[in-house]
């Protein structure tokens, strides 16, 4: 630092005593190199205000909305819509889908915001840019149909359905087919009603007949409306489901599995596990053969190896005859352990107990050796530990004892969670955990007694 | 100004002192053409930044500047540009109609003009008058207009509703400059210095930013009959916010371009004097007033206080500044920086010693506490550049009058508007109908102390006894170290002669730099510039010195 006291006293000085520089960072500065940077996504043009005050007005919205603060969004919506004017087309094409996001948003929340004023506001943003016509009638609709005005939301999804611009493009034909989908369910759920009412009448009512007759209107209805998306690849389940029970209901099989089967097994259809549990529950209500049951399941399994299903899948491959179905019940029982979900699932303990003792009488000690080695590293930290123990002799002590049979099994008499069930007493388990520890003490893969 | 009613009218005829001669054409034009009022007016894009410059004025009259800027200075500034840049426009083969035909579609003859060539008296050039054939004999040479071949290739589908609007966009001219929105508020600002008013150019600037000076949409107030659309849309609509730096520039090549003389003077006992800006800032960020001896012996030093320092003068060869009010903060910048260092280190102890004092004497006037100052007016700061920052968030650009291109996109131009327009109103219904504070009214003063408020406590009244020691007959400060915010000065192709990166400065530096250029809303690299070359002035010997030294490596030197 220099001494400048003398030179505020007097006018010039001889002195250099030294300066401190601060020290630049290393390399060179271009300060207006950092301009001519960002004008590169501009094509060359400086950023106008314009564009920078609306684009601080959009985040000053989406932090209003985050915060719930109604009021405020309100007020930068307000002036966020001179973006519908901008004079770069690009922006000025993509704000009506952005305002009628966010603009949707606050009237569906903002406390003096009304039907009235969203069916307003709705109406106005279809008419502006063709393109957002479908998509937004369909989301006015299922707003309506959120404030239970269905047949507001019915009429809505009429007027849609008749829109015609030129040439569809293929993401509109998907939203016709949406819209007509929805449709369908409306028509679906009024059959539902009927079906319900009907169920209380009495076969001979006079009315019974024309109630009857409503439903099948309602029930072409529908199934011309959903017939049409269904068979776009996607992910349909609720119209599935509907379609179905009402196929179903009309004694329609055949085109029920062939709608669930296509729904399932199409390679264009995105995969989806809940195909697969439809078409299962079909069959087994239809009473289908296990041999089919077990090949449904055996993709399901595949796809969600933690699904409560897999305790039935268990079951029928257990009953089966062939010994590779054995092989995989066991599979299956595992891997459905694997996952949180079912650690406190006392049925897939017992399958799990009662199974290993099937497998290792049957002389299958390979089979348990080899699911067994790929877990033995984390097993018992995940289920069998000291702490699972004591929680889980607390809260049920029949899993308990199921799962301290299993861990004494496949981990030996030294493992904790074994040790501590046996250590315990109690009236009613007394006898089953003898007997449990006999079963360890015979069965148990540490020390191969067979 | 352009009433209805033709008796008002022709009382505007008689007041030609008030109104430039442009105008007066206009309004004969107006009177002649009573007949084709649906389509407008023929006017002239020289005409609409007239009537811009005209609101402009009005709103600085508004503003408590004297009459004389509008009657006189301005009146004259802008007679002389059109002096200086119509030496061509007269053999501007816009009025040679047959070639201009298909873009002037109300104007089907020219003969018009014959009749008022005794309006042009006032101009020395020959404008406005006739083409080719009857040129009058003038001492300008003709300069062929290049723009002839884009007039002839022109469409209709690319028009204006400004006469020339089309051609002036086109227009290339070296050597004269062209008349743009912007360069509107650099005439504004060049009449104010004139007349040595009490508005800085920030000021200025700060006031169109808030609406209170016709800027953004100032075509709104267009008359009816002048309509617009087309090539005048890109003239006259802006969509941004003007920026000191550059209005700066405009400013000092308007100024060169019309050959202005030397300006009035600017004295000690002006209010651009960088004493009486120094005072008025000092007062606004809340520093002692005890730090307006300091400012001035600064000022005193380096020199810029000089009357031939400060006079702006557009012929003469020196280094032109005008930017009194960047320099006055400037000043102030460099006086915190000899009193408190601003290393991080030494203001903050001195603060302790301050707090210590003022706890032990309550009844003294209090010693100036630079950590309390910080936590005041940091806060200030904040809040006032967060309601700032959401008052440009909400601010409206587009008219109410929607600008089209043609006719052909008319309709779907206004439909927008209207939709927008009921969109809004739809919106603003679900906005509480408590009325927001309301326009606020201008004022020069951004942030206001006073005593009596005990939340923001006012430090004018501080004493700098804290920071200032006894030697000898005089006082100076108690720190004697001091660290220039430029080491080296760059004299290359760059356009600026140094640079700022903040991470290389302390924060209190950067604070004290963010504050100011948040006042006078420039960039901080601007100011840091500004406080770079104060410092040079005032450390000279300094330069001079590393100058010579500049070929060791730059490392810390510790004597």
């Amino acid at each position: 630092m220099s001494d400048f006291s003398e030179e505020l006293i007097k006018s010039t000085t001889e002195d250099d005593q030294g300066e401190r520089c601060e020290l630049s960072g290393t390399g060179m500065h271009f300060p207006w190199l950092q301009k001519h940077i960002e004008t590169v996504a501009t094509g060359g043009k400086k950023e106008k205000d314009f564009a920078q005050t609306t684009s601080a007005c959009l985040s000053f919205i989406q932090e209003a909305l985050l915060k719930h603060q109604w009021q405020q969004a309100a007020e930068y919506m307000h002036s966020y819509l001179q973006v519908l004017e901008d004079s770069d087309s690009c922006k000025r094409q993509a704000a009506p889908e952005i305002i009628w996001k966010l603009g949707s948003e606050i009237l569906y929340y903002h406390p003096k915001s009304n039907v009235e004023a969203f069916n307003a506001f709705a109406d106005r943003m279809k008419n502006i840019g063709v393109m957002n016509y479908l998509k937004i009638s369909l989301q006015h609709a299922l707003y309506l149909l959120h404030h239970g005005m269905l047949e507001d939301a019915n009429r809505n999804l009429s007027q849609a359905e008749t829109w015609r611009y030129g040439e569809k493009s293929s993401s509109q034909e998907v939203l016709i087919n949406l819209i007509q989908a929805y449709k369908g369910l409306l028509q679906y759920y009024a059959w539902s009603k009927k079906k319900m009412e009907l169920s209380q009448l009495d076969k001979d009512d006079y009315a019974y007949n024309t109630a009857s007759q409503n439903m099948l209107d309602h029930s072409w209805k529908t199934s011309v409306n959903l017939g049409a998306l269904i068979q776009i690849p996607g992910v349909w389940d609720p119209f599935v489901k509907s379609y179905v029970e009402m196929l179903e209901f009309y004694g329609d099989q055949d085109g029920a599995r062939e709608v669930l089967t296509n729904y399932a097994y199409d390679e264009k259809f995105p995969s989806n596990p809940n195909a697969h549990i439809y078409l299962y529950n079909f069959l087994k209500r239809e009473k289908a053969p296990r041999e089919k049951l077990i090949s449904v399941l055996k993709i399901l399994y595949q796809i969600v190896p933690s699904h409560k299903l897999m305790l039935e899948f268990h079951r029928l491959l257990r009953k089966s005859e062939k010994e590779e179905h054995h092989k995989l019940g066991l599979e299956v029982l595992f891997a459905v352990l694997d996952f949180a979900g079912c650690t406190k699932n006392i049925t897939a303990w017992k399958y799990l107990a009662k199974y290993l003792r099937q497998t290792l009488m049957g002389s299958h000690l390979a089979w348990v050796q080899e699911e067994w080695s790929s877990r033995k590293n984390w097993w018992p930290g995940f289920h069998f530990s000291y702490f699972w123990a004591k929680s889980d002799w607390k809260e049920d002590k029949a899993l308990a004892c199921e799962k301290a049979l299993v861990a004494g099994v496949l981990s030996g008499k030294g493992c904790r969670y074994f040790r501590y069930i046996s250590k315990q007493d109690h009236q009613v388990f007394r006898k089953k955990i003898k007997r449990m520890k006999k079963l360890v003490k015979k069965y148990s893969i540490i020390n191969p007694g067979l | 100004m352009q009433c209805p009613t033709s008796k008002i009218r022709s009382k505007e005829v008689v007041n030609t002192g008030a109104i430039p001669n442009t105008k007066i054409q206009a309004i004969n034009r107006g009177l002649k053409r009573k007949r084709k009022l649906e389509k407008g007016w023929d006017w002239y894009v020289c005409e609409g930044f007239q009537h811009i410059l005209y609101q402009q004025a009005e709103a600085l009259k508004t503003l408590g500047v004297g009459p004389e800027l509008k009657n006189e200075v301005l009146h004259n500034f802008w007679k002389r540009y059109l002096q200086k840049s119509k030496q061509a426009y007269c053999k501007n083969p816009v009025y040679t109609s047959k070639r201009k035909a298909p873009v002037l579609e109300d104007n089907p003859s020219h003969s018009d003009w014959d009749s008022e060539p005794e309006l042009l008296s006032d101009f020395s050039c020959p404008s406005f008058v006739e083409s080719g054939a009857e040129s009058q004999p003038d001492v300008h040479t003709q300069k062929p207009f290049p723009i002839i071949k884009a007039s002839q290739s022109e469409t209709a589908s690319i028009c204006s509703g400004s006469v020339d609007g089309v051609e002036y966009s086109l227009r290339k001219e070296k050597g004269i400059v062209k008349m743009t929105v912007p360069r509107t508020l650099a005439f504004c600002c060049l009449a104010l210095l004139w007349q040595r008013e009490t508005i800085t150019l920030s000021d200025l600037l700060r006031f169109v930013e808030e609406d209170h000076i016709p800027y953004i949409n100032a075509f709104q107030h267009f008359p009816e009959e002048m309509k617009l659309y087309g090539r005048d849309k890109g003239i006259f609509a802006i969509e941004s916010w003007p920026n000191y730096e550059d209005i700066y520039k405009k400013m000092i090549e308007i100024a060169t371009f019309l050959d202005l003389p030397r300006f009035p003077d600017i004295t000690e006992d002006c209010y651009l004097h960088p004493n009486m800006l120094c005072l008025k800032y000092l007062m606004e960020v809340n520093l002692p007033d005890e730090m307006h001896n300091l400012t001035c012996q600064v000022v005193k030093m380096t020199g810029i206080g000089e009357v031939d320092f400060l006079t702006f003068d557009p012929i003469a060869k020196m280094a032109k500044t005008a930017k009194y009010d960047v320099q006055a903060v400037a000043v102030i910048v460099v006086v915190l920086k000899l009193l408190f260092l601003l290393d991080d280190n030494l203001e903050w102890s001195l603060s302790n010693i301050a707090e210590k004092y003022n706890e032990k004497n309550k009844e003294d006037k209090p010693w100036f506490d630079f950590r309390k100052w910080y936590q005041v007016m940091k806060k200030s700061l904040d809040e006032k550049k967060q309601k700032w920052e959401e008052t440009r968030a909400k601010y409206l650009w587009k008219s109410e009058k929607p600008l089209y291109h043609s006719s052909i996109d008319k309709s779907v131009v206004c439909k927008r508007r209207e939709m927008v327009v009921n969109l809004q109103k739809q919106f603003s219904t679900l906005v509480d109908s408590t009325p927001t504070i309301g326009k606020k009214s201008p004022s020069s003063f951004q942030f206001n102390w006073t005593e009596e408020d005990p939340d923001r406590t006012c430090f004018h009244g501080h004493s700098l006894q804290g920071v200032l020691t006894k030697k000898g007959q005089s006082l100076t400060t108690k720190n004697s170290l001091y660290w220039l915010s430029t080491q080296k000065f760059c004299r290359s192709y760059c356009k600026h002669v140094t640079t700022y990166e903040e991470s290389n400065f302390s924060l209190s530096y950067q604070f004290i730099i963010n504050l100011f250029s948040f006042l006078l809303r420039i960039k901080t690299s601007f100011l840091h510039e500004e406080v770079s070359l104060i410092e040079k002035r005032l450390f000279k010997t300094k330069y001079s010195k590393t100058k010579k030294k500049s070929s060791r490596s730059r490392k810390v030197r510790k004597y």
